[in-house]
């Protein structure tokens, strides 16, 4: 633990993404009290202060209808964060379980339960998300879902590859020589082995999981106005560029700060866990 | 002396990228119950083969195992997995490094039902003991052991099976010679306290004149020779054999040194 923390300060990197995350979450929890207008996330209306460049009280800007955009940021990325912890919670599970299984204990199950991660994972994601929300309502449940589709195979691929490795050790033969069940050996023995690399990914994940779902709703396949999103504002705004930047530039840097935090982190704990690349 | 596990023309072949190679052809032999037989040979001479066919890792292409005048199914119920355990070469590999010592013991009592749940956790020190190593050993990582040490607690959680017979693959030779006559020892008492049998996988002569009370030499998946330790040494009947003794020149001194290493009371390798 001492090692971690020490390993986490020494850099300042993993310092400067600490500090953004960090930042971006409490922002975010907090929005209904740091929020300089609280009440501008939903369908409110100001056309006296309409597309007004930065200036007090408005830090960065108004939009079209005269919300104050970084009140829509702060809310936007609590819906991002809540966004990026649902696709997890479900892709990763899924993905681990189907690597796990594939892994273990190979022959017909390994080649159906791959193949069918091989598929998933030759469709380009936003193609295979953007076709999912095609047939799907534009909302945020159906958005996350579309993610999720897409995001559980590259867990599924990288367990796989690891319990092929894990398998070969002896603490494996060894459960199975005393008689330990399938499940007993994926999940209880394995699984633990593969536990750094799945935490690595899953926080530069974190990152990009925010990254499809703003692109997929600035294509307009996700959350649906007037909640704020990352991806819509940078949308609706890029019909202004350049005369009214703000729009873009601030929900646009709003996403990058996040995901480079958020990979940062990553590549931290990949340092402290020890997990090869 | 009953044989325990009786081998009968055991063959088995392997599929290597489309040619079949012959790793054993028909071995026969019995393990006596309550003897060390040694098991000896160079690398693919099929004698880690018969160690995985005896422990039903691999299935045999023909032939049939009788253990306890009982044909050895192929899928084996836990009773029988219970009855003949391993010890595999490299400890570091053996235990999981993500699990503490007395997890990975635990595990063979949680199988096969040993005592009740509360007693488990004392019988997880008692085996730590046995082997020589302090009870709160339990809490610790493989990591956090030396290799002599990680050697006992795989010893121990095979012992944990009450298994009447131990595979030893190999168990010293990822050790130290020190370390190695220790472990030896070590092995000698408990087979001596608990009427174990053992077959000991080793390509070390000086180790099987230390520990075994008979030899089996492997030489290319044949069983060449199988004698008694003393008369195998003293009078090799098999060329292979022969020649496998006298193509370890540097056993001699090595020898004497684990013999007076094995005179030495035992003191725990801390």
């Amino acid at each position: 633990m001492k090692r971690a923390v020490f390993i986490l300060l020494r850099n300042p990197l993993s310092v400067l993404g600490l500090a953004l995350v960090g930042l971006v979450v409490l922002a975010a929890v907090f929005a209904d009290y740091v929020a300089p207008f609280p009440d501008h996330k939903g369908a409110v209306v100001d056309f006296l202060n309409f597309n007004k460049a930065p200036e007090w009280p408005y830090l960065f800007g108004t939009d079209l209808v005269g919300r104050d955009i970084l009140s829509r940021i702060l809310f936007a990325y609590r819906i991002s964060l809540t966004l990026g912890v649902v696709v997890l919670a479900l892709a990763v599970p899924v993905g681990v379980t189907v690597g796990l299984i594939a892994g273990y204990i190979g022959g017909r199950t390994e080649f159906v339960l791959m193949r069918v991660t091989d598929v998933f994972l030759s469709i380009p994601p936003l193609v295979l998300a953007m076709s999912m929300m095609g047939l799907l309502e534009p909302s945020l449940t159906n958005g996350m879902m579309a993610v999720t589709v897409m995001w559980w195979p590259w867990y599924a691929r990288l367990v796989y590859n690891l319990t092929r490795s894990e398998r070969e050790e002896g603490y494996v033969l060894a459960a199975e020589v005393i008689g330990a069940s399938r499940l007993h050996v994926m999940f209880r023995e394995i699984l633990p082995n593969c536990v750094p690399s799945i935490l690595t990914k899953m926080t530069i994940d974190f990152g990009f999981v925010i990254l499809i779902a703003s692109s997929l709703s600035f294509l307009g396949l996700g959350v649906q106005p007037p909640t704020p999103d990352l991806g819509s504002m940078v949308a609706e705004g890029a019909k202004y560029l350049p005369d009214s930047w703000w729009l873009t530039v601030f929900p646009g840097l709003a996403i990058l700060v996040v995901v480079f935090g958020f990979n940062l982190i990553g590549d931290a704990l990949r340092e402290i866990l020890g997990v090869e690349q | 002396m009953k044989p325990l596990l009786q081998v009968f023309e055991v063959s088995k072949t392997f599929d290597a990228g489309g040619k079949p190679v012959r790793a054993l052809d028909g071995v026969s032999f019995s393990v006596l119950a309550g003897e060390c037989l040694a098991i000896v040979g160079e690398s693919g001479s099929g004698k880690s083969t018969i160690a995985n066919i005896v422990l039903g890792i691999y299935q045999p292409t023909s032939g049939a195992l009788l253990f306890q005048d009982k044909e050895l199914p192929d899928v084996r119920p836990l009773a029988l997995k219970q009855a003949i355990q391993l010890v595999q070469q490299n400890p570091l590999s053996s235990l999981n490094p993500r699990r503490s010592v007395g997890a990975s013991i635990r595990l063979a009592l949680d199988v096969h039902d040993i005592g009740d749940r509360a007693g488990r956790k004392a019988r997880v020190g008692e085996l730590l003991e046995e082997v020589g190593l302090p009870a709160d050993f339990a809490g610790r990582s493989p990591a956090a052991l030396s290799g002599g040490q990680r050697q006992r607690v795989a010893i121990a959680r095979a012992l944990a099976c009450r298994s009447e017979l131990l595979v030893l693959d190999e168990p010293t030779s990822a050790l130290d010679v020190l370390v190695q006559a220790r472990v030896l020892k070590l092995l000698a008492d408990i087979r001596r306290a608990r009427r174990l049998t053992y077959i000991f996988i080793t390509h070390d002569l000086a180790v099987v004149r230390n520990i075994a009370d008979r030899v089996a030499v492997f030489e290319k998946g044949r069983l060449v020779e199988i004698a008694p330790t003393a008369d195998l040494f003293a009078n090799p009947s098999h060329p292979y054999t022969r020649r496998l003794i006298s193509a370890v020149p540097v056993t001699s001194r090595r020898e004497a040194e684990l013999r007076d290493r094995l005179q030495e009371p035992l003191d725990a390798d801390l």
